[in-house]
């Protein structure tokens, strides 16, 4: 084991000359300099940038450059901090346009995790079961859009979708519609784009649970005179809730704020809490309401990701 | 045995149209940047025509230029960052504020893109009010906006390295009187060598990948090529776009399939050299 009794500093020789002090002193405290890098860049570029959101959202909105009241007239008076805590929240929740904004990006992306489940399961296990030759190919056919832009996979859908659109002309082609249907800038091409931007991260930790299932307790309740479908509602459906849970958790996050999607896909006509936050901040230069609604943001969504942060972390520490 | 038999046609199915709702729109995004027509959805003939365009663009290969030095500096510092806060998660034991630490590394994985943008931008707003840096904002800005996202990515990749190798190496050298620090430098770097490959490269994608951050973060002048790709796109489909897809896609794809070869003959060796081994015994 590692004697973590090392960080802390042993006495220096102050005669020594300034190199092989510095040396000494690394090679003892290598180990809290390893730690001290990475723990400073946090504390300064993940950390502080929040404090700095949650102060700036008890801020009071002001026609100035930076848009809202100095801090230091608040800071030192508790009473006027309190007033300010509920002007830029009490305006969301008075709002109608903010709440339903919420409440539309948590619709979309809960209905949107549930379509990449049921596609996603049985791929995952289709992958699974493969032999080990197709096996290799068919995850690097699911990792490699991953690593294509994402920014292109969601154009791509706009030249699919669109009224002059490969889906369109298809469907003309083929005599089934006579005028283009409106597909593009509305909320069905949203639901496409996440489903489809979203689906390796739904795919790829349903893999990884499902590998390392065991295959023995599947054949033993096949030998006692299970039928498939009872074997996989009784073992394999409630053996693979930790991957579920992981990939819907990689899905239902990162699409409640999204931004991009509903932005290309759904034009003006679907609102989503990412893109309302974006145009409070740059066009209606609302510093103090945009970090508002990303407090409530991170509040909405700090349930889901501590669950997602407990799962993982108990399966890298195993 | 029927049902089975029935079931394997299902996942099949499943798999396949899986398979083709996630290729077909990047085959045609592919296909359509050979259109000479100037309407992307309407076929006017085979040309290379915006290919000519696209290279003649200035704009667009400064954006490139720039997107690829944030992705080169980025993935460096990201994986010098990831690695040593991999390392002290996984073989320091506890050490005073861990959980914070832990808390810190795992967090920018889930957290919203426009979130972590916003909170950087005004972090550098008032950085610059109170100690006047950063002066402007751009490329230092955007390639601090990356390192900050992708080392995470990296620790978490060593993390799982660390924690799937077992440690007899490591403890045999220290019980041959190796001291801790040669042991990391000697013994566990080589080890975790190809994990640090595989998040250089990740840091290298999730930032020629990033937009929002980068749209938050970034200052006048300092144009990203998703950027410059959003916004173009967001007027509509762009003969030129689809060509400049077409040129990444392609060469990610042959990234990814060339390094998913190389990374199955080393297995296959590997099993080779094991099964040798074991029948020798």
């Amino acid at each position: 084991m590692i004697n973590t009794g090392e960080i802390n500093s042993p006495p220096v020789d102050s005669t020594s000359s300034f190199k092989t002090r510095l040396l000494h002193s690394l090679q003892h405290n290598w180990k809290s300099v390893v730690v001290f890098i990475p723990y400073f860049w946090l504390l300064l570029f993940f950390l502080a940038p929040f404090i700095i959101v949650l102060k700036i959202s008890l801020a009071e909105p002001a026609i100035a450059s930076p848009p809202f009241q100095p801090m230091t007239e608040w800071v030192d008076d508790g009473i006027i901090q309190i007033k300010l805590v509920f002007e830029n929240f009490a305006y969301l929740w008075e709002d109608d346009l903010y709440f339903n904004t919420y409440l539309n990006s948590i619709k979309i992306s809960s209905i949107s995790t549930v379509i990449c489940l049921l596609i996603g399961y049985p791929m995952a296990y289709a992958i699974v079961s493969a032999s080990s030759s197709y096996k290799n190919i068919l995850l690097m056919l699911i990792i490699l859009p991953f690593w294509t832009s994402f920014l292109l996979r969601v154009y791509a859908w706009m030249g699919l979708l669109a009224d002059q659109g490969t889906i369109n002309s298809l469907l003309i082609f083929l005599g089934i519609i006579d005028d283009p249907i409106r597909l593009l800038y509305t909320p069905f091409a949203v639901y496409v784009g996440i489903v489809y931007t979203y689906l390796p991260f739904m795919i790829l930790p349903l893999y990884a649970n499902m590998e390392k299932l065991d295959t023995t307790l599947r054949e033993a309740a096949a030998d006692l005179g299970a039928k498939p479908s009872i074997t996989f509602l009784t073992v394999t459906l409630p053996l693979t809730i930790p991957g579920i849970i992981a990939g819907s958790l990689l899905v239902f996050i990162p699409a409640t704020g999204e931004f991009v999607i509903p932005d290309l896909l759904g034009g003006g006509n679907v609102l989503m809490i990412g893109r309302l936050l974006y145009n409070e901040f740059t066009a209606n230069h609302d510093w103090p309401v945009a970090s508002a609604v990303a407090i409530i943001l991170l509040i909405v969504l700090v349930l889901p990701m501590m669950l997602y942060q407990h799962t993982q972390g108990k399966q890298v520490e195993g | 045995m029927h049902n089975t038999g029935k079931r394997s046609r299902f996942l099949l199915t499943v798999t396949c149209f899986g398979l083709a709702f996630l290729y077909i729109p990047m085959i045609m995004l592919i296909i359509y940047s050979f259109n000479y027509s100037k309407l992307v959805p309407v076929w006017g003939g085979f040309s290379t025509r915006w290919y000519g365009v696209l290279f003649r663009s200035e704009e667009i290969w400064n954006s490139v230029a720039l997107s690829l030095k944030i992705a080169v500096v980025n993935a460096c510092f990201a994986t010098l960052l990831g690695t040593l806060a991999g390392l002290a998660l996984v073989r320091f034991g506890s050490f005073k504020g861990r959980t914070l630490f832990s808390g810190m590394i795992t967090a920018p994985l889930v957290m919203p893109e426009v979130i972590t943008g916003l909170s950087l931008l005004l972090l550098f707003i008032t950085l610059g009010d109170m100690i006047g840096w950063p002066e402007k904002r751009g490329f230092t800005t955007i390639t601090i906006a990356h390192i900050t996202f992708s080392m995470a990515y990296v620790a978490i990749i060593i993390q799982s390295r660390l924690v799937g190798m077992s440690q007899d190496l490591e403890e045999a050298a220290e019980d041959l009187g190796a001291k801790p620090f040669r042991v990391m430098i000697d013994i566990t770097m080589p080890l975790i060598a190809p994990g640090m490959l595989a998040g250089w490269l990740l840091a290298f994608t999730l930032s020629l990948d990033d937009l929002i951050i980068a749209s938050f973060v970034s200052g006048p002048g300092a144009i990203t090529m998703p950027m410059l790709i959003y916004s173009r796109v967001r007027l509509g489909l762009r003969p030129d776009i689809n060509a400049l897809a077409t040129i990444i896609i392609l060469t990610v794809a042959i990234g990814v399939i060339l390094a998913g070869w190389i990374m199955l003959r080393q297995q296959k060796r590997r099993e080779l050299e094991l099964s040798m081994s074991s029948e020798e015994d």
